[in-house]
């Protein structure tokens, strides 16, 4: 279960960003926003012609004494950060795999409604939200804080 | 008892309210049913409820008179008011509301209450209404003594107590035909801001009698009016404000409250043919977007909306995902709030979707919490108003065309991570293989394995391409990724072992499968079954089997142990190198250890072996599928091949590629004809014959060579038995071959002490350019 979970568009802007409540969420968006300078590094690294081989997920991008980094990016640059925590050994990284594919086909979702203008934040607000199904497979891979 | 007086209103609903109780119109109400359940829906407690009675004089007369009725009316009104149950009071209490009535079975009174309290509310903008115009077809006798009192009442000047706007919305409780009376409130108070979409709600109202549609917001015609249910009277709104009644009617009118009509559905239709002409094609989801845009929604909910109606995810709207939206933003735009989930009337008949269907799963949802990526259409169960099939067949085949494009676009998505190996090894892995973000030397050792064995085997194309990208990468990312690879590496070696695979195709098929799998466990898959196939001579793998069986008394012996060292390689192209290079490469090379024979014997003792360039190609054709016993012979002539290519080979084993040019030239120093083997191809043609075929064909001749020699070899033993002078020649012919590889088997090790130095050196290199090291 992630800790956080963060859409970054291409250019580097949070499009979607969740933290568990429990904590310091400044923490989160910090790491996050730091991470995304590996993401890039490892971009980058893949090699300019590359582009189509480059595998989507990035894996762990860097860890922390207590938390886990794992980065994702799409063809279009827009990436996904996860955040998990270190303390969750369980979590292998087929699952961290499944986790982003998932994040990514919901994303996908969003984007296919014609009502989302791709570059704005997603989010929800009142009762319709624009990412309902995409918020609810968000928390569903939240750590689930009682 | 006292005379009673009441006011005008009073006098209608009360006598109304008899009227209703009075059954069996005797004039006088027995306490029967009715009565009992007009007092309960007084919400009064029972004991209120009793002294009522006890006070108009009912139960001292048995039944209720008018009289009685009408004073127990006004009790209740009384008791509803808050004020003590007196007789005295039926005639004091001032402004006394009408008595409130849940509705609980009879709506009529409800309605009448509401009526009233309506029109009392309404009284300004009802001076005009007139008694719902004719069409009512299905007025009960409730609904035309309503119309009648609502004519009556209309010009009364009543109280618009807000207490009897109470009627209005505790029926919320009642079915569904006070399902929104949460807005009677609302429409008493906006019917202003209703005037618009009055007209557009008012053919609502018209279902039953199929009355034509009025006018719709924004198109210019109304939807066919929803379908009423029950008794209400069909009212043609006269253009402007509607009657709380009528929104109570209209309101009611969706039984399923989502269920489309058919008016409505053949509204919808014509709209989305103004779109799109073809009924079974799509519309975009810009033209949608411009046309919901239109109703003035926030775009929001007309998001939510689309999120909703656009079943297979599809960024298009096929026609029945247009009516579930244009209905729903008619809904919305009528107050209804909009459903989480799809209605089940709503969903797209999708027919023919019976596998991906999650049906039994969602019965009438669509399943946005679950897996959005697979939007199983499931099949709405019951579809009533949409009697068409015409379009539903289309659609349901282009629906499902949608939905397969969409699935496999989201399986392609989705499944790029699991291309667990298929249990039939035979089946040519063609969906993409996840390409190891940091390819190993392992890793891409076994690439060039597959690619090379997939030459004959496996059109695995995505194998194909990947070792020259691997090739460079490992540049680049060799150190590092040789560690971050390592566990996989593991992996690899595990499953990739030499010592299982008997055969080539079984090795990469097994490497196939380590390499597919390779990212949850690194559990050796078992053993491919062997393929039927002819082995390649140079082909990658080494038919380690054969080489050991051969390899009796002979020099291979060596080999033997050396196999479990040497991870999963690309098998040499070459049979005859694995059983030359086995004892080079037993001297330590671990991983990369080139078993490619080719490779080793390419050793800079070219001047020797140019003589066998003849022999070697003269045997190149015939030679080339035996392995093992040709090393001998062959083995100059692979020494003779271009140094390059051997030091590419080599270097193709070891993890710094890089090295073979560093080394290229040395080699060529010693007198050989350089190649200049790009780093880049020499690592990623592993020994593969078949990559180094285009490069040098020196190189492949020396190798058929070789393996023509080897192959000679075994022959010899067979005919010790026969000729004692075949036998001398044979041992000669050993000899020679023996000092040839050992002194190949020299020159290799000093090449291998060469390019491990340059190895390490390489990786310090690394290391300092990339400090940041992945973990």
């Amino acid at each position: 279960m992630a800790v956080c979970i963060a859409v970054i568009a291409k250019e580097n802007y949070p499009l979607y960003i969740r933290s568990t409540p429990t904590e310091n969420e400044l923490k989160f968006h910090y790491m996050v926003h730091t991470s995304l300078d590996v993401v890039d590094e490892k971009i980058s690294a893949m090699g300019k012609a590359l582009v189509d081989q480059r595998e989507l997920y990035l894996g762990l991008l860097y860890p922390t004494e207590d938390y886990k980094v794992y980065g994702y990016v799409t063809n279009s640059k827009v990436k996904f950060v996860m955040v998990v925590d270190s303390s969750n050994t369980a979590l292998r990284d087929n699952e961290i795999r499944s986790m982003f594919r998932k994040l990514h086909n919901s994303y996908t979702d969003v984007m296919c409604n014609p009502f989302y203008n791709p570059g704005d934040r997603i989010q929800s607000s009142g009762s319709v939200s624009l990412s309902r199904a995409f918020d609810n497979m968000v928390t569903s891979m939240m750590i689930q804080v009682c | 008892m006292e005379g009673l007086t009441l006011s005008d209103a009073e006098q209608k609903y009360y006598s109304d309210l008899f009227s209703y109780c009075d059954i069996e119109s005797t004039k006088k109400v027995v306490v029967n049913g009715r009565v009992l359940e007009l007092f309960r829906a007084a919400q009064l407690p029972n004991d209120v409820v009793l002294q009522i009675m006890e006070l108009c004089g009912a139960t001292r007369l048995g039944y209720f008179g008018r009289s009685q009725f009408y004073i127990a009316l006004k009790l209740v009104a009384v008791a509803q008011s808050g004020f003590p149950l007196r007789v005295e009071s039926i005639n004091t209490v001032k402004d006394l509301p009408l008595p409130r009535f849940v509705a609980s079975k009879n709506e009529q009174e409800s309605r009448h209450a509401a009526s009233y309290s309506s029109d009392s509310e309404n009284q300004g903008s009802y001076s005009g209404v007139i008694p719902p115009p004719p069409g009512r077809g299905q007025v009960k006798k409730g609904s035309v003594s309503h119309d009648t009192v609502q004519a009556r009442t209309s010009a009364d000047a009543q109280e618009p107590a807000s207490p009897v706007v109470s009627p209005q919305q505790s029926p919320p409780t009642s079915p569904h035909t006070w399902r929104k009376h949460s807005r009677h409130p609302s429409g008493g108070n906006s019917e202003r801001p209703l005037a618009g979409p009055g007209p557009f709600w008012s053919p609502f109202g018209e279902a039953q009698s199929g009355s034509s549609a009025g006018d719709a917001v924004w198109s210019g015609h109304s939807p066919p009016p929803p379908q009423e249910n029950w008794d209400q009277t069909t009212v043609r709104t006269v253009a402007s404000a509607t009657t709380a009644i009528e929104i109570r009617r209209q309101s009611s009118s969706y039984d399923d409250p989502w269920k489309i009509t058919d008016e409505q559905r053949q509204y919808y239709v014509n709209q989305f043919k103004t779109i799109q002409p073809d009924l079974n094609g799509f519309i975009p989801g810009s033209a949608a977007k411009e046309f919901f845009t239109k109703s003035k929604l926030p775009i929001l909910e007309l998001s939510h909306i689309w999120e909703l109606s656009d079943f297979d995810k599809d960024g298009a709207l096929t026609l029945d995902e247009f009516c579930a939206a244009f209905h729903l933003v008619v809904a919305r735009k009528n107050g209804y709030d909009l459903p989480e989930k799809l209605p089940e009337s709503l969903m797209p008949k999708l027919i023919d979707l019976e596998d991906s269907a999650d049906v039994g799963d969602q019965p009438g949802e669509v399943g946005y919490s679950g897996s959005p990526a697979e939007a199983p259409p499931s099949k709405s169960p019951s579809m009533p108003s949409l009697n068409q099939t015409w379009p539903e067949l289309n659609q349901s085949s282009e629906q499902w065309e949608t939905f397969s494009e969409r699935s496999s676009s989201s399986q392609t998505l989705t499944q790029f991570d699991s291309n667990i190996a298929p249990a039939d090894p035979d089946t040519a892995i063609v969906h993409p293989v996840p390409i190891r973000m940091t390819p190993s030397k392992i890793h891409m050792q076994e690439m060039e394995l597959k690619r090379t064995g997939s030459d004959h085997t496996n059109p695995t194309s995505p194998l194909l391409v990947k070792p020259s990208d691997l090739s460079e990468e490992n540049k680049i990312n060799s150190s590092v990724k040789f560690a971050s690879g390592n566990t996989v590496a593991d992996g690899y070696s595990s499953s990739d072992s030499f010592t299982s695979d008997p055969e080539q195709i079984g090795s990469n098929v097994t490497r196939q499968r380590s390499h597919s799998g390779t990212s949850p466990d690194n559990t050796a898959p078992p053993p491919p079954p062997p393929r039927p196939q002819p082995s390649h001579s140079r082909s990658s793998s080494l038919d380690m089997n054969r080489t050991f069986t051969v390899t009796t008394g002979q020099q291979q012996a060596g080999v033997v142990a050396h196999p479990p060292a040497v991870p999963p390689r690309p098998q040499p192209s070459q049979a005859p190198g694995p059983a030359v290079h086995r004892p080079v490469d037993a001297d330590g090379l671990i991983t990369h250890t080139s078993t490619s024979p080719q490779q080793i014997p390419e050793q800079p003792n070219f001047a020797d072996f140019s003589q066998f360039e003849v022999f070697a190609a003269s045997n190149v054709n015939e030679e080339q599928d035996d392995e093992a016993e040709k090393h001998p012979e062959v083995l100059p002539a692979e020494k003779a091949s271009d140094p390059a290519n051997s030091l590419r080979v080599a270097k193709a084993d070891s993890k710094t590629e890089e090295k073979t040019a560093a080394s290229a030239p040395t080699n060529v120093s010693k007198g050989t004809a350089p190649l200049a083997p790009p780093p880049k191809p020499v690592r990623r043609r592993l020994k593969s014959e078949d990559e180094l075929r285009p490069e040098v064909d020196e190189h492949t001749q020396k190798t058929g060579v070789l393996a023509a020699v080897l192959a000679s070899q075994p022959s010899i033993p067979r005919s010790v038995g026969k000729d004692k002078k075949a036998i001398q020649a044979s041992i000669r012919r050993n000899k020679e071959t023996n000092t040839v590889l050992a002194r190949l088997n020299s020159e290799l090790q000093q090449q291998l002490k060469d390019v491990l130095e340059e190895r390490i050196s390489l990786e310090v290199q690394l290391e300092q350019l990339r400090p940041f090291s992945h973990l």
